[in-house]
Parts: structure tokens; C-alpha cells; sequence
């Protein structure tokens, strides 16, 4: 991600202190009561950078505490939850449109992410910030649905035939979409990580699984433990994380949640095995117990550790995961953070594509950024 | 303490260090910069604006830096940094000042979503708001720039905050900013106006700002009710003419100009009809600043004849 330059001799006597204020109050909300006004000040930026401040602002807000916030900051926090139930309006909006449509063609809507956690009024809903609705079609349904999508008002976007091809033969998506009059953005998938991925949770397995998000069965889910496991694998193939504590913080939430239902962590256990996903699993349960101490019972912690990898690399991994999955605010990161970055751009392009494919990506991507015609949005809209 | 209290030494130790807590109307911006210009629009146009203490909280945390690398040397640049991101594109090295302020205006209308803030020019006399709201190239900044040297208040040029509340205007008085042709139009029609360096060739022309008048720096946190609502059009060689509004059509100007209509919703939609109720509204076609400047006075006196 882009990091300014700071002027004159170099950093600032306020930057030394490696303190992520932002995970440590949403670990530990009653820290927010009694912040001095230098904290708020240092909160308020590492939250915001981490779109976390609406969440934080939600905690406060579900406990009345809001107005014991001093004045100067309160306002961002009142500021960001007036954001955020803008956005759960539009999201709404948006999934009534989508469901007419696919519920149109006989295909129920089956969210993912955010809108899913929206539409099924789960805790991990709470003051989270939209960029895109991501859904889940049948693989064999695409061509269908993506027409009927453009016959009402949504565009594709990454219109090179490099960024075309990337998509559809090689990624677990189409390009994504955005409508012309209502400016919301669109992301169809057909599985949840890519084709050329080395792990293939089978998508069939999770469509067949998928649950009424409320009342409505044309507008579904995925099932408890496949939203999970999603919201795992996503985060450890993400090449870029500047939403790692937000994705974090919302595993930790659906963990909460779904851990007090009765068989739920014996069927998660034997879910992660039917849909290959141990090893994210294993790094994603590792890293929100760290951070956030979730519950996680003592079966499913010795459980996971069969999914690790050699020791050596699960310590490096872990380190990786410390810095990545953290505000990204210089007040917050630690020593060591941009060549974590770093290295896990890389290995999530590495667990993506393999390796001659992934070389010729990479080389293919950079030479077309030297070149200046790379920015995704850039061919898209006007 | 105001920006003038500190000495040379000291400013450039804050915008070198930990940054200038600098207040403008509701909030207060740690600015840092190396950038020459830019100490320098500080001391001319922030001169009379409060330094905030340093261990407080500051809304926004900018920078105008240069970039690492090649452009810090080779036709060299600056950038706007916000929170420690880079929300811009890099712009040249001489449009530093510019560009502070042009992302001090994103800073507010991208974050402040407790106000309801719309694209328009705001004065003040006798307690009531001149609201002029319009897009670029009506002459919205050039009329707001004359109002302010013939007997009104600077709120601001750029900014309508109204506070959801109340309905009162909140002042976010900064420098004015004009542009091309209007700049020796206001340096004829007001001499003492204190203009920084004109900087040619940034996208919307030569660009140059006025220091804010230190009568609107001083009253800033004076919010005045709504007056007025005039859609102001300027129009080569036409007569100053003021033509009652209707104000439905007030109301939908209104919200094409607001940033953030769309956060408030229902009670948004409420406070802005309540405005355009207890406002006179109008159009507003000149050419002419001087009569222009006359026939405003006539509206606040109330002398007006309809």
C-alpha cells in the first residue's frame, strides 16, 4: 500500500510506541472508557486506515458509552456510524435487486462476506463498512447470469484482454461489476479461491449447503460453517490486507456466534476436512486466538494442529500473520511490517497460480504498471 | 496561541516534527510539510488561526510532502498525505500550497459527517447567512470574494456546514481561492485584499488565495442562522438582476450541491426544506462586482424592493 514520505528529519516522536490500539479496544472495549485525548487521536487514525472506527463506534453506541467519548472525537465516531447505516441501506437496496433477478432465472441469491453477515443479522454485521456485494452462482449459470446482469444496468469492468483472461479462465471470478445508475460495485464468484489455486473447496458442496439468510429462501447464505471457513480461506489468500484486522475481527465475531450453537465445532472440524481447507483454517484459528482470544475449544485446537505445517514455517507464518493482520497506521505497526507485506503479496500470489503462471503474472502486471495503463478501475469507468 | 505567535524557528520545528495542530472553525488539522511554499502560505494566510496544544486530538493528520525517488528531483512533485496514506495523484512541486488546501477541503467534506455540508459559498451580516451554492464557473468565488471586502463576513468559499442540530451555519473561514480572470478582478476591486503567489498551470488554471480577513478568523465561532439562498451566475457584460426563487427549485439546487445528502437521509431532506422555508431565495446574474456588492447591502438592510 502506498505510504507517504515523511517530511523533514524523519519520524515523528509520536510513531515510536508500536501500539495497536485499534485491535487492543476491540479485543478489550472497556479500555475505550478513560483514553486520554493523545489515544483517541492515535485510535481514531488506525481505525479509520483499518475501517474498523465504525465498529468500535457501534461497541459504544450498543452500550450507551458514546457520550462519555470527548466531544472532538465522538463526532468521527457519530460521523462513521452515519456512514455505515448509509451503506447497510444501499446494501439492502441492492440485494432486493439481485434477488429479483437471479430468483428470476430460478437461482436462489446466495451472498457472501459482508452482505452476507448483513442479510443474516449476524453480530459480524455490526458497524462494518461496504465496498462491493460479493455472491456465489453455479459455475455452469455464469454466462446467463452475467447477461441477464448486463441487460439490467450492470457493467464489466478491467476491459484489457490480459485483466479479461485473468479473470475468467484463471480466477474463481468475474471481473467485477458495477452498476451504472446506482454506482454499486459487484463481485460474482464462482468459487470461493481460484481455479488455479492448489486447494478446491468444491462450490457445489456449499451451494447445496447454503441457508435462508432470514425469511426469504430466494435470499441465502452459506451455512455456519462454510461462512467460516471462507472468511479463513479468504484471509490467508488475500494479496492485499489492508482489511486484515477488519477480516480478522469479523472471523472473531462469527466465531463468538456460531460457537455457542450446539455442534458446531465438531461439524467445523469435519467440514474443513471435506472441503480441504486445513491449513488455512489452521492459520486463521492460530491468528484470531491470538489476537482476539476466541473461544475455541481444546478439541478443535489439537484437532487443528494435525492441519500445520513443519514447525519452522508455522513460526515464520504466525510472525507474518502478526504484522499483516494489524492496522497498517505507523503508529501501529510493527518492525519488520512492509517485508511482511511483502511476503505474503507473494505467497498469496504463490497459493493463487502456479509458479510458471504466477512468473508470467507478476512479469505481465509489472511491466504494464511501468507502462501506466495498469490501475483496475481505470478502463472502467469514465 | 495563534500561528503569528510563533517564530520561524518554531513553526518550521512543528511542520519538520510532530506537525501544526492548526483550528479552522470546528477542527484542527496536524499539518506537516517541508515543502517551502507551504510554511510560507501558512504564515500568510493562517496568521490570525489558533495553534492548537500538541498532545490534543486533531482530526485530520496531513503532510505535503515530496516523493522518494525519481520525481523528488526530475520535474519534481508533491503529494497529499492523509492518515498516512496518499489519497491523490502527485501534482508539481510549485502547486504545494494548492494542493494543502484543496485536500483540507477533502478532508472536511470526506469525514465531517456529523454536519451536513453543501458546495457553496457562505457570508454573513447582521447575524444572517448569504448562502450561494453552485458549481465550479458560475462565479460563485468571485462574487463571495467581493462580498467579503464590502461589508460581509467571510464563513467560508467553498464550504455550506450546517450543523443538523440546529440549522445554523458553521464558519470554516480559510483562505478564498480564485482563479484565472478573477484574480485582477479582485486585486482592482479590492487592493488591500493579501494574495499569495499566483500558480499557473494546475487544472483548473492559474490559481492564486486571499488571506481570510482576520474580523472572520476571529468570529469563528459565530454560527449564524440561514438568510438567504441565491444561485449566483456570472455572465459577461449582463445586468445585476435578482429574481425571486421558487422554493422547490431552491431545495433541489440545494441538494445537488451537498457532499453528503445521501448519509442524512430523511432528517437530512428535512433540514434542508426547514432552510429553504425560513430563507429568501433567489437567482442571482452579474457582471458587475460593484453593483453587485450594492444591491446584496440593499438585501440585508431589507431595502430591497421586490
Amino acid at each position: 500500500m502506498n505510504r507517504a514520505p515523511h517530511p523533514g528529519s524523519g519520524q515523528s516522536s509520536r510513531q515510536t510506541v508500536h501500539l495497536d490500539l485499534a485491535a487492543d479496544v476491540l479485543a478489550h472495549p472497556e479500555q475505550l472508557a478513560g483514553l486520554s485525548l493523545a489515544h483517541w487521536d492515535r485510535l481514531v487514525r488506525q481505525a479509520r486506515q483499518a475501517d474498523v472506527l465504525a465498529r468500535i463506534a457501534s461497541r459504544l453506541e450498543s452500550e450507551a458509552a458514546l457520550s462519555s467519548v470527548p466531544k472532538a472525537p465522538r463526532a468521527h465516531l457519530e460521523a462513521a456510524l452515519l456512514l455505515a447505516q448509509a451503506q447497510r441501506d444501499e446494501v439492502q437496496r441492492e440485494v432486493g435487486h439481485l434477488a429479483r433477478l437471479l430468483n428470476a432465472m430460478g437461482l436462489p441469491l446466495v451472498l457472501l462476506k459482508g452482505a452476507a453477515y448483513l442479510m443474516a443479522g449476524l453480530q459480524a454485521a455490526q458497524g462494518r463498512l461496504f465496498a462491493d456485494i460479493d455472491i456465489l452462482v453455479p459455475r455452469a449459470r455464469l454466462p446467463e447470469v452475467e447477461s441477464a446482469l448486463m441487460l439490467a444496468g450492470w457493467a464489466t469492468s478491467h476491459h484489457s484482454a490480459y485483466d479479461q483472461r485473468y479473470y475468467r479462465e484463471w480466477m474463481h471470478e468475474l471481473p467485477p461489476m458495477w452498476h451504472a445508475k446506482r454506482g454499486t460495485t459487484l463481485d460474482v464468484h464462482h468459487a470461493i479461491l481460484p481455479l488455479t489455486a492448489r486447494l478446491h473447496p468444491r462450490s457445489e458442496l456449499l451451494l447445496d449447503a447454503s441457508v435462508a439468510a432470514q425469511g426469504d429462501p430466494g435470499v441465502r447464505v452459506l451455512a455456519p460453517a462454510d461462512m467460516v471457513l471462507h472468511s479463513m480461506s479468504h484471509l490467508v489468500h488475500n494479496d492485499e490486507l489492508s482489511h486484515g484486522l477488519r477480516d480478522l475481527s469479523d472471523l472473531d465475531l462469527l466465531l463468538r456466534q456460531f460457537g455457542s450453537r450446539p455442534g458446531f465445532w465438531s461439524g467445523f472440524v469435519a467440514r474443513t476436512e471435506t472441503l480441504g481447507l486445513q491449513r488455512p483454517a489452521f492459520y486463521a484459528l492460530d491468528a484470531v486466538r491470538e489476537r482476539f482470544a476466541t473461544p475455541i475449544p481444546e478439541a478443535v485446537t489439537t484437532a487443528a494442529s494435525h492441519w500445520a505445517p513443519p514447525r519452522p514455517l508455522a513460526v515464520l507464518m504466525a510472525a507474518l500473520w502478526r504484522r499483516g493482520l494489524r492496522s497498517h497506521h505507523p503508529s501501529a505497526r510493527l518492525p519488520g511490517t512492509s517485508a511482511a507485506l511483502f511476503a505474503l503479496y507473494v505467497r498469496a500470489h504463490w497459493v493463487k497460480m502456479p509458479p510458471g503462471l504466477l512468473v508470467r503474472h507478476l512479469a505481465t502486471k509489472g511491466w504494464k504498471r511501468w507502462a501506466g495503463n495498469d490501475s483496475p478501475g481505470s478502463a472502467a469507468r469514465g | 496561541m495563534k500561528v503569528s505567535d510563533l517564530s520561524d524557528a518554531a513553526l518550521n520545528g512543528l511542520l519538520l516534527g510532530d506537525g501544526l495542530p492548526l483550528r479552522t472553525g470546528p477542527v484542527v488539522t496536524r499539518l506537516r510539510s517541508a515543502v517551502p511554499t507551504v510554511a510560507a502560505g501558512l504564515r500568510l494566510h493562517y496568521a490570525e488561526h489558533t495553534v492548537e496544544a500538541e498532545e490534543g486530538f486533531c482530526d485530520f493528520d496531513v503532510a505535503v510532502v515530496r516523493p522518494r525517488g525519481l520525481r523528488r528531483w526530475w520535474h519534481p512533485q508533491v503529494m497529499f498525505s492523509f492518515d498516512d496514506s496518499l489519497p491523490f495523484a502527485p501534482l508539481p512541486a510549485d502547486q504545494g500550497f494548492p494542493m494543502l488546501e484543496w485536500g483540507m477541503n477533502w478532508c472536511f467534506t470526506h469525514h465531517c459527517h456529523q454536519y451536513l455540508t453543501l458546495h457553496a459559498a457562505v457570508v454573513e451580516r447582521a447575524g444572517h447567512a448569504l448562502i450561494l451554492p453552485a458549481p465550479p464557473g458560475s462565479g460563485k468565488s468571485t462574487l463571495c470574494a467581493g462580498l467579503v471586502f464590502r461589508g460581509w463576513r467571510l464563513l467560508s468559499d467553498e464550504l455550506a456546514v450546517i450543523e443538523p442540530s440546529t440549522g445554523l451555519i458553521v464558519p470554516v473561514p480559510r483562505p478564498v481561492s480564485l482563479k484565472n480572470q478573477s484574480i485582477g478582478v479582485l486585486r482592482t476591486f479590492a487592493p488591500e485584499a493579501r494574495f499569495g503567489p499566483v500558480v499557473k498551470e494546475t487544472l483548473k488554471g492559474e490559481v492564486a488565495h486571499f488571506a481570510p480577513p482576520i474580523e472572520a478568523v476571529q468570529r469563528s465561532a459565530d454560527k449564524p442562522a440561514p438568510g438567504w439562498v441565491v444561485l449566483p451566475r456570472y455572465v459577461a457584460n449582463a445586468p445585476t438582476t435578482l429574481q425571486p426563487l421558487p422554493k422547490a427549485r431552491a431545495l433541489m439546487h440545494l441538494v445537488e450541491n451537498a457532499f453528503n445528502f445521501n448519509l442524512h437521509g430523511r432528517s437530512g431532506f428535512e433540514r434542508l426544506a426547514a432552510l429553504v422555508d425560513r430563507c429568501g431565495c433567489f437567482e442571482f446574474t452579474y457582471s458587475r462586482l460593484d453593483e453587485a456588492a450594492a444591491l446584496f447591502a440593499r438585501l440585508a438592510d431589507g431595502t430591497l424592493s421586490s
